[in-house]
């Protein structure tokens, strides 16, 4: 724990008003069940006292929250020193049902990209629509980031945060460094 | 550039977010069954130009295989559908049908 | 002379003078010129040369579709050929030169092929240099090379930076003219979201020159407001300087906007390509007015009649003092009493049309303007610029009347509409023959995902060239854009004209002579008497006359010459223009940069790379990168004056000798987790992992449903339930991709979920005899001695600080562990593993010593032994085939009969009898040949190395009969066609019993 080093160690650049940041290590739980289940809801929710979110949202309170990742998987945000207790919890809580629930704070990279102008850096490397009506706080959309996956969500005005796997996350700072430095559009 | 509609995460997603994969509604044929089963299932495929049924992955996004019904000579798109199905489901069906009367697909006429 | 003129120039700033450069000159312009406008305010009328016989070029027209004013801007890293004089903006510091020509623009050596222009017609290139075929590389081609061509290609790394930006509207209006505008506002009241792009810098287009009144007010003044009050609609986006440059399927457009190319300022990017998503598109990309064909149209100072009239009127310079307007329509007219209105002298307009002008014909003789009628140009008089006329009649071969001195020829054979966009995705277009255009069709546009067009032509691009019905046309296409009811438009008042003539040569009764001098394609220099010859020869298709005759090829794609050529062909065939049709319009509709298309995909950007947590050690430490997908490993870390094999060999000894440790982080390692998943591994895998004990290790196999192996690794069971497999580096994406294909579309009943935690653990192979003293060293809660610890088992614990998992797996040979660490401690354990194995003579080894070692031991490894043809059992790994699964991915296709052939190649050693090391890939000639006459073959080399264990060269290799003819000895070749002998042997060279990875 002591010799934990996030895979991009603090980065932080900031250009045009953007500023493009490292998270630091983030506790990551990806869970997979039967969201029909009620049982696995009633339990993940108990145990990260958080609502379960609905398709392609994400759901926050404090330093945990909880995304809709696909119909069958739901990526919970947590402290990392907590991450390994939790999947405890959650194991013996879900015992005997068919689930899976796995540390994979260490496999991604959380970076924010906070500022006036930040939809825009974003948007030039996703085939999405980040304009405020159509892409706003608490919504969540897995998609390609130029030419990497990335889950992306908007936690506040001009506050983004954005999951890539770790070993592209200095790809993915970079691009987005760049991306901020070559200027904003003034389109979104 | 196509846009499929991803029937488990409803996202309008572009091609570069999504990976094809052949020809949908394949049933697999494996040992036990004849030479001839085995080669429909492996090698023989419809290629049409005009309404084709496909896989599809939405890659990048929810990760989910989907199927879809496309034209592919004029690139309309009748509907996309679930996986885990045997066939095109009703409403696809006739979305393809009210432009091309009598479409019918191997046995799932 | 031209110049500028003492007043006018609307979007000049007098006020702002820039200094700029054409071929080494110094020259004066103002803000707001272009290139153009500059070069002919300094009376620079010749500005280039043509491709092929060098002819003297001058500008022709005032935008995008010029095809002569082509330039060489600015030097070094921000070079660039081919740019239109008429669309590239003035600033101070711009350097231009002109292209093609040596050694100067006004001595060009290269225009003596004028003078055998007669012998250099259509297809020349095909028939000169086709014999003999020998002299093509030595004699045709370089000289081809040379004296063709347009401009040069950039020699250094081009200095800007470029990006892409995604955006979605539900409407898109191309083209900021009045029609676009009103089109936008139609649209915009309705609420959708809507952008507009003009890829000039001024709003308006062709309006405000040729004057006339919208809703009351001058046009200039209704554009401005409505520009307002776009700009304040919030659903509303306006684009200047921005090109859409192509229309694609779904809806998809991009669209090319230029930010600093007017700059002197080059900071952030200069390219921005839009990736759009419209609901719908309005193409309100407006009207192209055509050349009329007749003797020395080529001659500098023979112009478009509008772009003479764009000269004075936007920019205050004229390109002669007295210019002929020769015409088949009324529109030219406008550009006569334009010349008028800024005092200068129009000495004759030559209409073709016996009848003359409509309405604004009066007004020009009223001006005391002389009209010629039923009158064309016999000929143009002058070499590098103009200096008269000669008239003729139009219906006769071409006697002249007449001379007439002028600097400038205004010509207009009528207006062809901008259909490039609606047609790219497949909108059809229909001849017009009252108009004498290709009109989009307005019932077959291109249709998207809903089978619905989604683009909507609007204005003269729809063929509505008059003010009135312009307007009322793009209003109506905002509306359906938008998918709103309604009516009215701006109102506008359209003057009776005289129809437009089909006049394709000018005379009609133009001899070989003139036709020689008629040119089509002023850029690639295409004459009319070019396309008749390949009429004559032939060519019926206007696809494969564009091809022979190069017209519409290269930078302009034929945007004044298309319609030109096509109706030339059409005579020459004797079949209407729409029986031959156009050429296909592909994008980009004006050229893009290449820097734009790639964005901000370059340098350490261009591709991502996968890090491993430990790469930076390695960076710093020697290391040899190999790309593996994605992925950079180690091939070898290199120490001071170590060749890259040395370095190999070095830690292939060490780890047989003390302990080495191999980044194994970019393995693939999925969990599998479920009551079904052992069910599922079953069916993945070859042999058997449901019944794999919890806390074992097994190797196993995957093939594809064509019975190929597809990867190979270790799987572990963890628990009960769940699995862990390792894959192949390359595997890991695609593996999971494969197991997750399987469990939705196929057996989606079964209870297993996947979980592709690769990055997630940082893997280091520690290899070599101390590799348990080292890991010993550590400490921890684990006992890794050999009896608490066997082979093919893990344990999990700690190992010193740190969280391990560690699977006492070897593919070295050698006593080996590997240990797993999340990936955030893994640069502090590598660290760690160092530090303590110092005592141990502990060494980094990299791939290419994995290689080796698996090599000495007879491992396979998926794509050396396999290639994507390749089953189990070639590689006698029948072992690894469970006998008691009724079926698994594979089982059926390995039945096949040419799967179960008894010839099929199998996997032996193979040693030379030199020692010497085999050339990878090499074949085993066999005695006879094949069906095609080819020698016949009896096997090849699958991998092949040189061992520092055994001091000799060994390979692999797929051999038929092989596993039977142990000890015989076959010949392979070499790399200079000689044989190499080489004796069969066992795969495995190095420790059958296993004795050193069981101790």
């Amino acid at each position: 724990m002591s010799n934990a080093v996030s895979a991009l160690n603090g980065k932080v650049a900031t250009a045009n008003g953007v500023t493009v940041r490292d998270c630091g290590l983030q506790g990551m739980i990806s869970m997979r069940g039967t969201f029909e289940d009620e049982n696995f809801f009633t339990v993940l929710s108990h145990i990260i006292g958080l609502e379960i979110p609905d398709v392609r949202t994400i759901v926050s309170n404090g330093d945990r929250s909880v995304a809709w990742m696909s119909p069958d998987e739901l990526l919970v945000l947590v402290p990392y020193a907590d991450v390994n207790g939790i999947v405890a919890q959650i194991e013996e809580a879900l015992q005997g049902s068919h689930f899976l629930a796995v540390n994979v704070s260490d496999a991604r990279s959380l970076i924010a990209i906070e500022g006036a102008g930040a939809a825009e850096v974003i948007a030039k490397n996703v085939p999405v629509d980040l304009s405020a009506g159509a892409f706003g706080e608490g919504m969540v959309r897995r998609t390609r980031m130029a030419q990497v996956a990335a889950a992306v969500w908007c936690d506040g005005a001009d506050s983004y945060k954005v999951i890539c796997f770790r070993s592209v996350s200095t790809y993915v700072f970079d691009l987005l460094a760049q991306s901020a430095k070559d200027g904003l559009v003034g389109a979104l | 550039m196509l846009i499929l509609h991803c029937p488990y995460c409803g996202i309008d997603a572009e091609e570069t977010e999504l990976a094809a994969g052949g020809e949908a509604h394949l049933k697999r044929a494996t040992v036990g069954d004849s030479d001839a089963a085995f080669e429909e299932y492996l090698f023989m495929r419809e290629n049409k130009k005009g309404v084709h049924l496909e896989r599809w992955r939405h890659a990048y996004g929810c990760g989910k295989w989907f199927l879809a019904a496309r034209d592919t000579a004029t690139l309309e798109v009748y509907g996309t559908y679930p996986a885990q199905t045997q066939e095109p489901p009703q409403e696809v069906k006739d979305a393809i049908r009210a432009k091309h009367p009598g479409w019918a697909w191997k046995e799932n006429a | 002379m031209s110049t500028r003129l003492s007043t006018g120039g609307r979007l000049i700033n007098r006020n702002k003078p820039v200094e700029f450069q054409f071929n080494g000159k110094r020259l004066k312009g103002y803000e707001g010129d272009t290139l153009a406008s500059a070069l002919f305010a300094n009376d620079q009328m010749m500005v280039g040369r043509s491709f092929k016989y060098h002819r003297p070029r001058g500008v022709v027209a005032s935008g995008a579709e010029e095809p002569n004013a082509l330039m060489n801007l600015n030097s070094g890293g921000r070079f660039e050929p081919n740019q239109r004089a008429t669309t590239q903006e003035v600033y101070d510091g711009l350097t231009s030169t002109s292209q093609n020509h040596w050694p100067s623009l006004e001595f060009d050596i290269g225009a003596i092929n004028q003078l055998f222009a007669r012998w250099l017609p259509a297809g020349f290139y095909y028939k000169m240099f086709i014999h003999p075929r020998a002299f093509w590389k030595h004699v045709y081609e370089p000289f081809i090379r040379q004296s063709a061509g347009l401009g040069q290609v950039p020699k250094e790394q081009d200095a800007d930076v470029y990006e892409h930006f995604y955006f979605f509207c539900d409407v898109m209006v191309v083209g900021g003219g009045v029609a676009g505008l009103t089109a936008a506002m139609e649209a915009a009241k309705s609420g959708k979201k809507v952008l507009v792009v003009e890829q000039t810098a001024a709003w308006g287009g062709r309006a405000v020159v040729d004057g006339g009144l919208i809703d009351g007010e001058s046009t200039e003044a209704w554009i401005n407001q409505t520009l307002a009050k776009l700009a304040d609609m919030p659903n509303v986006t306006l684009r200047d300087r921005t090109m859409a440059s192509g229309v694609y399927d779904h809806g998809y457009v991009l669209a090319y906007e230029r930010l600093t190319d007017h700059l002197a300022d080059k900071s952030g990017a200069r390219h921005r390509l839009w990736r759009i998503r419209a609901g719908q598109i309005v193409t309100a990309t407006g009207a192209i007015e055509r050349p009329l064909s007749f003797a020395g149209n080529d001659i500098p100072g023979v112009l478009l009649a509008a772009a003479v009239r764009d000269y004075v009127v936007n920019w205050g310079v004229s390109v002669g003092d007295r210019t002929v307007v020769v015409t088949n329509n009324d529109d030219a007219y406008r550009t006569a009493l334009a010349l008028k209105k800024a005092g200068l002298s129009v000495p004759a307009i030559v209409d073709a049309r016996e009848g003359g002008a409509g309405a604004i014909g009066a007004e020009a003789e009223a001006a005391g303007i002389r009209v010629l009628k039923g009158k064309g140009i016999a000929k143009v008089k002058g070499g590098k610029r103009v200096t008269g006329v000669a008239i003729c009649s139009q219906a006769g071969e071409g006697a002249v009347l007449e001379e007439i001195a002028c600097e400038c020829v205004a010509m207009s054979g009528g207006w062809s509409p901008v259909v490039h966009l609606w047609s790219h995705c497949g909108g059809k277009l229909v001849w017009d023959d009252a108009k004498v255009m290709f009109r989009p069709d307005v019932d077959k546009g291109p249709t998207g995902a809903d089978g619905k067009p989604f683009v909507i032509a609007a204005g003269s691009a729809n063929g509505y060239l008059g003010m009135a019905e312009g307007l009322a046309d793009a209003a109506a296409a905002g509306r359906a854009a938008a998918g709103v009811k309604g009516e009215g438009a701006p109102s506008a008042t359209d003057a009776a004209e005289k129809a437009v003539a089909p006049v394709w040569l000018m005379p009609q009764g133009a001899g070989p002579k003139k036709r020689m001098k008629a040119w089509l394609d002023y850029q690639n220099d295409v004459k009319v008497s070019d396309v008749m010859l390949a009429a004559q020869e032939g060519y019926e298709s206007v696809e494969h006359t564009k091809r022979y005759t190069t017209l519409g090829m290269a930078t302009d794609q034929g945007k004044l010459s298309n319609i030109n050529g096509l109706a030339i062909l059409s005579k020459s065939l004797d079949a209407p223009i729409p029986a031959v049709g156009t050429t296909t319009f592909r994008p980009p509709y004006t050229p893009i940069s290449m820097g734009s298309i790639g964005g901000s995909a370059r340098g350490d950007l261009f591709q991502p790379l996968r890090r491993t947590p430990m790469h930076d050690w390695h960076d710093g430490n020697g290391v040899d990168w190999e790309p593996v997908g994605h992925w950079r490993r180690g091939y070898a870390f290199v120490r001071n004056g170590e060749k890259v094999h040395d370095a190999v060999n070095r830690e292939i000894l060490n780890v047989r000798e003390n302990v080495g440790l191999l980044d194994a982080s970019t393995l693939g390692k999925i969990i599998v987790k479920g009551p079904d998943a052992g069910k599922f591994l079953d069916m993945l895998y070859t042999n058997m992992m449901s019944t794999l004990p919890i806390g074992k290790c097994r190797y196993g196999l995957m093939c594809n449903e064509n019975g190929f192996l597809s990867d190979d690794g270790v799987v572990v069971r963890l628990n009960e339930d769940t699995w862990l497999c390792h894959t192949t580096t390359g595997g890991a994406d695609r593996i999971h991709g494969w197991m997750e294909d399987w469990l939705q579309c196929e057996w989606w009943d079964w209870k297993v979920y996947t979980a592709n935690i690769t990055e997630q653990l940082a893997q280091v192979a520690v290899a070599g005899p101390k590799a348990r003293k080292l890991l010993e060293s550590f400490g921890g809660d684990m006992d890794l001695s050999k009896e608490a610890f066997p082979f093919m088992e893990w344990r999990e614990g700690k190992l010193g600080e740190f969280d391990a998992r560690i699977y006492r797996i070897s593919f070295s040979g050698e006593l080996s562990y590997e240990v797993a660490v999340p990936a955030s401690q893994g640069a502090a354990f590598w660290n760690a593993l160092l530090e303590k194995g110092q005592e141990f003579g502990v060494m980094p080894y990299g791939t290419e010593a994995m290689h080796i070692m698996r090599a000495e031991k007879g491992f396979i490894m998926i794509g050396d032994e396999t290639d994507g043809t390749i089953i189990p059992q070639d590689l006698n790994l029948q072992w690894a085939l469970s006998k008691k699964k009724e079926d698994y991915l594979g089982k059926r296709a390995q039945e096949r009969s040419h799967m179960a052939d008894p010839k099929r190649w199998k996997l032996v050693g193979v040693e030379t009898v030199d020692g010497s090391v085999i050339p990878d890939g090499s074949h085993a000639p066999a005695p006879g040949t094949n069906a095609n006459g080819q020698r016949n073959t009896q096997g090849r080399i699958t991998s092949t190395y040189y061992s520092p264990t055994l001091k000799k060269g060994i390979a692999m290799a797929l051999v038929a009969n092989g596993p039977d003819r142990m000890g015989e000895t076959i010949e392979f070749q070499d790399e200079n066609g000689g044989l190499i002998k080489a004796k069969i042997v066992d795969p495995c060279f190095y420790d059958k019993d296993g004795e050193k990875q069981n101790v």
